[in-house]
């Protein structure tokens, strides 16, 4: 241990005095204490977790020119979001084909997206597209779970765009508006 | 019989590397340490499993829960130039007091005619003060679209790299409010941001 030896040197030389030296311990305890208690104070101040970007592109909104291609309705999925944690998905155009109603997550949504992305590439030869029109029923945390779903099985196109009427229609006709 | 005599063994104990421990974690914490903003509202942010961090500075966070929205931005020599720029548009003077309680402000939600008297309140006084958010509608002239701009521009000026705009909503808010927030950032043709998240539970469900 880091001590000094402080001990006066036996006193053999009798004569002279000697100024007896203190000792070079320090007690660090309270020291000890207060640098914890500052630990503590910044260990809870301090936000550990920090928090996580999801990047979300959105297409150019350009009011004037139109000039955007059209998608075949055979390779686009519609996700509407709607009430209830739930979300309604269809392929083309809204009204030809029949929606389903599914939840968020591993065996909901994602297994979807996996299994339609395949199909769709197999039979047309190009990759999917996936709309994603979240209704004023649905919360933010709907909008998040889509788009990780969408993150998470690769989708590669895709877009948030607004609800139109008709669909509005259906999310009301399986009672989730 | 007598008593085999234990010889006591001092109780001091030698501290110095437990000080030494103590004072290098201290150090750590110190130069980690971001302070954590309160949010004005209570935000509930929903999980992900995205695990890109947020950068630490040059970002734009608009805080949305309740229905209102909360502007804040990195950086105290940004606040003071958007709140400036902000004050030319808005046509209020404001003392160089209230731009320096302004520019130590790390997220305010208050209209521009409430501002001022918002900033001479006092720390505790602002503290219980219910904020009513930052007025907002799609329109192209609203307090929110302008307060973006302004800080982009700020941001343009003094550090010449474009912000990064963030969105930190509660998992419960209804989509009308982001909905709003988003037709405003990409009316502004700022078609790229993020939306905050933690990172969700391995059990979810």
């Amino acid at each position: 241990m880091a001590e000094l030896d402080t001990s006066s040197g036996g006193g053999k030389k009798g004569g002279k005095v000697r100024t007896k030296k203190a000792s070079t311990r320090v007690d660090l305890t309270a020291m000890v204490d207060l640098a914890f208690l500052l630990i503590t104070f910044f260990m809870l101040t301090t936000t550990l977790a920090k928090p996580k970007a999801l990047d979300v592109p959105m297409p150019d909104k350009d009011e004037k020119t139109n000039d955007q291609l059209p998608v075949a309705a055979s390779r686009s999925m519609t996700l509407l979001l709607g009430a209830n944690n739930k979300v309604e998905w269809f392929i083309g155009v809204p009204g030809e084909s029949q929606p389903t109603t599914e939840g968020y997550g591993k065996d909901g949504l994602r297994k979807t997206l996996l299994e339609k992305g395949r199909e769709i590439q197999q039979s047309t030869g190009k990759y999917m597209v996936v709309l994603i029109k979240p209704s004023d029923k649905s919360t933010y945390k709907n909008l998040v779970d889509a788009l990780d779903e969408i993150r998470i099985t690769a989708v590669q196109s895709y877009a948030i765009v607004d609800i139109t009427e008709p669909e509005l229609g259906l999310l009301k006709r399986d009672g989730n508006y | 019989m007598a008593r085999v005599k234990v010889p006591r063994k001092s109780t001091h104990i030698d501290m110095t590397a437990m000080c030494d421990v103590a004072f290098l974690l201290l150090t750590f914490f110190i130069l980690t340490a971001k302070p954590r903003t309160e949010d004005p509202v209570p935000v509930d942010v929903p999980g992900s499993s995205v695990e890109i961090p947020i950068p630490d500075d040059n970002t734009l966070m608009l805080t949305v829960g309740n229905g209102k929205v909360f502007f804040s931005v990195d950086g105290s020599d940004i606040r003071k130039a958007t709140l400036e720029q902000m004050g030319e548009k808005y046509n209020v003077t404001f003392t160089p007091q209230e731009k320096a309680t302004f520019a130590s402000l790390p997220v305010f939600g208050v209209p521009m005619n409430q501002l001022q008297s918002f900033l001479k309140m006092d720390v505790d006084q602002r503290k219980e003060y219910k904020q009513p958010g930052i007025p907002k509608d799609t329109t192209n002239a609203n307090e929110l679209s302008d307060w973006i701009r302004e800080a982009r521009k700020a941001n343009a000026a003094l550090h010449s790299k474009p912000l990064y705009v963030t969105i930190k909503g509660d998992s419960k808010e209804e989509y009308p409010t982001i909905k709003t927030v988003i037709t405003i950032l990409t009316k502004q043709k700022n078609n790229k941001f993020a939306l905050i998240t933690t990172v969700r539970a391995a059990t979810k469900k």
